[in-house]
């Protein structure tokens, strides 16, 4: 448990350090967020309905942006070597990094989301539904995109890889993430996918961890 | 199937058994082919459009059972370190990804006379999309690393994450669709399919089938082959001259 807490508490320390991710995600979100009525043009009616989806994917490729810095610079350091070798079990090892990565990329989506929302004129009645789906969604992106990080890790250029692999595997969440914020937009019931998008995350933290360690016991030559 | 995991039996079997399954194949594909465009009659509602459906249909069962197969494939690589699983997961993926964009683009060619769109955002459509994408990060992984044994361990686990995630991600989407649309524009459940018509499909789903299993077992050889090439190519630069 120490070993984990040590673990965590490094990650996050490393990633608020100089060359680390941790406001690039936020950034990213807002500036997409930001963009959209430029492209979209300023008409309220149309942003209003484009605004769950708009969040939900800028939420998707901002988490994206983090994952290179969560396992890449632990390979390239010999710092995986050491925790291969640690008592911390890997499966652990990845979810100290998931909920690294989440807690200073996912969780700041979470609560700037409902502060940048209204830019895209969402109905103030959504914003709690939008913060809640994305607390209950982002948590399933960084499951995911460890994973994704751990298998693609020591690629050259393997950004592209990353999203390559994450993407398709992140639909459901922007489906039913998506889909929960429109329906209480236009007075219908979010439970059900909002009930859904929890149960995605649920299987994303198995199958992640699973096959994150896997990769990580593995990606050696 | 222990026996066949020394490389040396298996390529003894596979180079026997290439030339009769492309053979069947061909012969297969003759036979479809000629049922389904000239003896099968058209479709009471569609017309002669209906053809590409013998093209179309056998190619979308495809997409999905090559993924299979390479799931089972890597399942045998991954629990039984089976040394032929990787090389035929990686071999049959090409394939798979042939037969997805086959089933795609046909299904496209279909629907533009029938639905009046090339493209329509149908539930079945958008999986068999992502499907296809699936297929490629899987191709995309085995070719960004350069160490073929590190890429083959990281192939398998990316295959089985996917063969997980295929149905959640085909049940989002068939979620997704009706929530936006009210009604699908195309439904299956007309009259019973006729003899005439069921004939030619399935000798065609049987052609596509052996198709993949000659295909398969040349790509596998060629991989083997391969990977016996670099061996000696990094044995020949690392002795001393």
């Amino acid at each position: 448990m120490r070993a984990f807490a040590a673990l965590l508490r490094r990650d996050i320390v490393l990633s608020f350090r100089s060359g680390g991710g941790a406001g690039l995600g936020a950034g990213f979100f807002v500036l997409i967020i930001v963009l959209a009525p430029l492209g979209l043009g300023p008409e309220q009616s149309l942003l209003q309905s484009a605004a769950p989806g708009l969040i939900w994917i800028a939420a998707l490729l901002a988490t994206l942006l983090g994952l290179e810095r969560v396992i890449e610079p632990d390979l390239q350091d010999g710092t995986l070597d050491l925790l291969r070798l640690s008592s911390l079990p890997l499966e652990l090892v990845v979810l100290a990094k998931v909920v690294a990565h989440w807690l200073t990329n996912g969780l700041v989506i979470c609560l700037l989301a409902p502060l940048v929302a209204p830019i895209l004129f969402l109905k103030p009645q959504a914003l709690w539904v939008l913060a809640l789906s994305l607390l209950l969604g982002t948590p399933g992106l960084s499951f995911i995109g460890t994973a994704g990080a751990a298998l693609s890790a020591g690629v050259r250029r393997g950004g592209m890889l990353l999203a390559l692999i994450v993407l398709p595997l992140n639909i459901p969440a922007l489906i039913f993430g998506a889909s929960a914020v429109s329906a209480i937009q236009r007075g219908g019931d979010p439970t059900q996918a909002l009930l859904l998008l929890a149960a995605l995350s649920l299987i994303a933290a198995v199958i992640a961890s699973l096959a994150g360690a896997a990769a990580l016991r593995l990606n050696e030559d | 199937m222990l026996h066949y995991a020394n490389p040396q039996h298996f390529l003894s079997l596979a180079r026997r058994l290439t030339p009769w399954l492309l053979g069947a194949a061909l012969l297969l594909l003759a036979v479809g082919v000629y049922l389904a465009l000239f003896v099968a009659p058209p479709d009471y509602q569609q017309g002669e459009a209906s053809r590409i459906m013998y093209v179309h249909v056998p190619a979308a069962w495809m997409s999905m059972f090559v993924y299979g197969c390479m799931a089972a494939a890597s399942v045998a690589a991954f629990v039984f370190k089976h040394p032929l699983g990787d090389v035929a997961a990686k071999a049959a993926a090409p394939a798979g990804a042939v037969f997805t964009a086959l089933a795609l683009v046909t299904g496209m060619l279909w629907g533009k006379p029938m639905w009046g769109a090339w493209w329509v955002w149908d539930a079945r459509l958008t999986s068999v999309l992502i499907l296809f994408f699936l297929y490629i990060a899987y191709i995309a992984l085995w070719d960004a690393i350069e160490e073929p044994a590190r890429a083959a361990r990281m192939a398998r686990i990316l295959c089985l994450v996917g063969a997980v995630n295929i149905p959640i991600i085909h049940f989002s989407v068939d979620w997704w669709n009706t929530l936006h649309q009210g009604s699908t524009v195309f439904r299956m459940d007309g009259p019973k399919m006729p003899v005439s018509m069921l004939t030619p499909l399935l000798i065609m789903a049987i052609a596509y089938t052996v198709l993949f299993a000659g295909l398969l077992l040349v790509r596998m050889r060629t991989e083997i082959l391969a990977r016996r090439l670099r061996t000696l190519r990094l044995n020949l630069e690392g002795a001393p001259a």
